[in-house]
């Protein structure tokens, strides 16, 4: 008799694809708006072609860029002057703490954001012109001499000072980016910071009003609390969470976040922060995945072996 | 009262008061399969294997999961993902073998039908079968509800409306499926109790029946030819092992079964680690919001033909073709006239009927999924029509089909 499995299954086989191709990526492709990255290059922004002067930059940055009647620098001893909730109340959200925005930014945006916070930052229909409100961090209008070379000298510094690309974790990366608006419940992760594990319930209950308190802050800033994003990576994915990093307005029209501005380098380290909240197993699932298809091959292998033998008397 | 002897073995002792070697023998030994078969017929034990990962990974599923509407996504995505170790390789075990199950499913009933298999006193193997893939979606839709995500509430909230019956207005019905105006956490309660418990044991029972349906008909073949089992058996016990067209369950047939197993495993563990993205919703992993409805809802791949039968129409009469299509299948055995149960190729314009069919179901299938828009909605109307007229024209097509020789092609 003919063996027809060998068509049989390539029927079975034609049909099974078919189907998986128009119900998972057919369909996903025209449900979901297709971005591609930019690769962080923000081309929108002129180039600024200067080389910076660190010891200038470090003058305008404490002088006349007035950057720190707002903005904390740790690292060279200028701590905060509010906490993050009393700060949050008055600028709607924590300024960031300068002292490694130089190596997770990207330098270009950076300028720019120094330069003009609401193109930097793509807000827009939010704020100044027509809507007649004052974005919380001020435009830099220059010190007097040539703009550029001033925004070089500043940008120049503030890499200075900053940890070395290497040393930059995914933590660090991603509070800097995203967890002054973000929580990540999964790593205890709040807008103001890692939750410490209280003795007291006292001290938690005390420092979760604190968060919430933040929140309130933001909600009023940006017109909704942002969402946790402990499993962001699974439900939205990396591309979409890279792509939306990089504009935030290409997938959501009128959207109240800003621009992240992160460098390359930096959104590779968020998103690996990300994987380790939401998809913590995943080197653990390679390694065992691994075990298991060989298993499997050789469970096979002894399955074809004991049909040959069994099946030898029946023809 | 039976007589006991004092026995002269375990097994002899088992053997007085069990008849073990009598079970062995009704069950697997002297369970005579025909031997013009092919893989597709290892699908009942690919369906029992999946089962058995099912019921397995469930188990320890369940005892990490908790049921309440504040902390059933956080003991899912956080507990059993993060903290319990390997409780990600159970959910992904689950969440794929719950998926793959409905393939493995389809083929089984589309070799089924191909091979006329519901017919000639299989009758019921066929309608149990139905009943058990019935039940089946019911378990994967409560199932879905679990994890307390996104698409489990609006799946939840869009499949339990439909119980209100569109004009009838049985909103009284809604709310007392749910326990609640809207999905909350009587209704979540419910679904876990119908998911572990209730309808896993219907499931059971249902094999059970399926399982015994196949006792007295026997396994059909390759040919749909009528075989003496008696005569072909004794033929093989007498030594005749390649000359009978018989072969023992096992370890016979059932060497070939584990054949077809190990291929799946592979496919199957490949899924489970390396793409199991198709059976888990990347929208049911953002926690239950009553506050945001999702972009697009749709059920899980399974169930799109069926819902793609509900949306082209007006709510009343989406509804009817929607019950329609739900109970359709279980009445084929009665709906297919012809005389014949060989290979659907053999068959005239049933061949047709039989491709067609399997055609209009992966169009409606893909149509399902995508948004209702434009020449999507166009392609589903006419996809959802087709399905019903075929299964209108199925009694007329087959009444006249012509008497065939269920021969066998000795090439």
């Amino acid at each position: 008799m003919k063996n027809k499995e060998p068509i049989i299954l390539a029927v079975v086989v034609f049909f099974t694809l078919v189907l998986y191709y128009l119900v998972e990526p057919y369909a996903h492709h025209v449900m979901h708006k297709q971005i591609a990255s930019e690769n962080f290059v923000y081309a929108d922004l002129p180039a600024i072609e200067k080389q910076g002067d660190v010891a200038r930059g470090a003058q305008l940055v404490m002088g006349v860029g007035a950057c720190v009647g707002c903005h904390s620098i740790n690292v060279v001893g200028l701590a905060p002057v509010m906490d993050a909730v009393t700060s949050a109340k008055g600028y709607g959200v924590n300024p960031p703490d300068l002292s490694n925005v130089g190596v997770i930014y990207d330098e270009k945006f950076l300028a720019h954001l120094i330069k003009n916070p609401i193109e930097a930052l793509k807000v827009e229909h939010k704020y100044g012109g027509a809507t007649g409100l004052t974005h919380p961090m001020m435009a830099f209008s220059g010190a007097g001499g040539d703009l550029d070379q001033e925004l070089a000298d500043m940008v120049a510094y503030l890499k200075s000072i900053a940890m070395k690309q290497e040393e930059v974790t995914p933590k660090i990366a991603f509070e800097l980016a995203c967890g002054r608006c973000h929580a990540v419940n999964y790593e205890k992760w709040t807008q103001i910071g890692t939750k410490p594990n209280f003795k007291d319930e006292k001290d938690a209950l005390a420092f979760d009003i604190q968060t919430l308190e933040y929140a309130d802050s933001l909600k009023g800033y940006l017109g909704i609390v942002p969402a946790d994003l402990s499993m962001y990576i699974r439900s939205r994915g990396e591309h979409y969470i890279s792509t939306f990093m990089e504009n935030p307005q290409n997938y959501l029209k009128g959207t109240a976040m800003p621009r992240v501005g992160v460098s390359a380098e930096s959104a590779e380290k968020v998103i690996e922060y990300l994987k380790d909240a939401g998809d913590t197993k995943r080197a653990q699932r390679e390694e065992v995945g691994k075990s298991v298809m060989i298993y499997s091959i050789i469970f096979a292998i002894f399955a074809l072996l004991w049909k040959k033998e069994v099946w030898k008397d029946l023809h | 009262m039976a007589h006991f002897t004092k026995a002269t073995s375990v097994k002899d002792w088992l053997n007085q008061r069990l008849a073990i070697e009598k079970v062995e023998k009704v069950l697997a030994s002297e369970y005579w399969i025909p031997k013009n078969i092919n893989f597709l017929w290892a699908m009942g034990m690919v369906l029992v294997v999946t089962f058995v990962f099912l019921l397995v990974s469930g188990l320890f599923l369940l005892m990490y999961y908790q049921a309440n509407i504040e902390t059933a996504f956080y003991s899912v995505n956080f507990t059993i993902m993060r903290e319990v170790d390997f409780g990600w390789l159970w959910r992904h075990v689950h969440g794929v073998a719950a998926s793959v199950v409905f393939l493995i499913m389809y083929i089984h009933m589309f070799t089924g039908i191909y091979y006329g298999s519901y017919k000639k006193g299989r009758e019921m193997i066929w309608i149990s079968g139905m009943l058990l893939f019935i039940t089946f979606s019911a378990e994967a839709f409560s199932g879905y509800m679990l994890p307390w995500g996104q698409m489990s509430y609006w799946a939840g909230m869009v499949i339990t409306n439909l119980f209100s019956g569109g004009s009838l207005h049985a909103d009284g019905l809604v709310e007392w499926i749910r326990g609640d105006y809207v999905p909350a956490q009587a209704f979540l309660t419910r679904f876990f109790m119908l998911h572990v418990v209730l309808l896993p044991l219907a499931i059971i029972g249902l094999i059970g029946l399926h399982f015994a349906a196949l006792r007295i008909p026997h396994v059909n073949n390759q040919d749909g030819e009528e075989l003496d089992f008696e005569a072909e058996s004794k033929k093989y016990l007498a030594g005749d092992k390649a000359g009978s067209k018989v072969m023992r369950f096992a370890n016979d047939f059932m060497s070939k079964d584990m054949m077809v197993v190990g291929v799946y495993l592979i496919f199957f563990f490949y899924l489970v680690f390396y793409n199991y993205g198709f059976a888990m919703d990347p929208v049911n992993f953002d926690p239950a919001d009553g506050l945001k409805t999702p972009t697009h809802i749709y059920p899980e791949w399974y169930f799109l033909w069926s819902y793609e039968i509900l949306r082209p129409f007006s709510i009343d009469i989406g509804l009817i073709a929607f019950a329609f299509a739900q109970v359709i299948f279980i009445f084929l055995p009665f709906l297919d006239r012809s005389p014949n149960s060989v290979p659907a190729n053999r068959r005239g314009l049933f061949k047709f009927w039989f491709w067609g069919m399997l055609v209009d179901m992966i169009i409606l299938t893909s149509m399902g999924k995508l948004p209702p828009e434009g020449i999507f909605s166009t392609i589903g109307l006419i996809a959802a029509l087709v399905f019903i007229a075929m299964w209108i024209v199925l009694p007329l097509i087959t009444k006249n089909e012509k008497q065939v020789q269920g021969e066998i092609d000795e090439k």
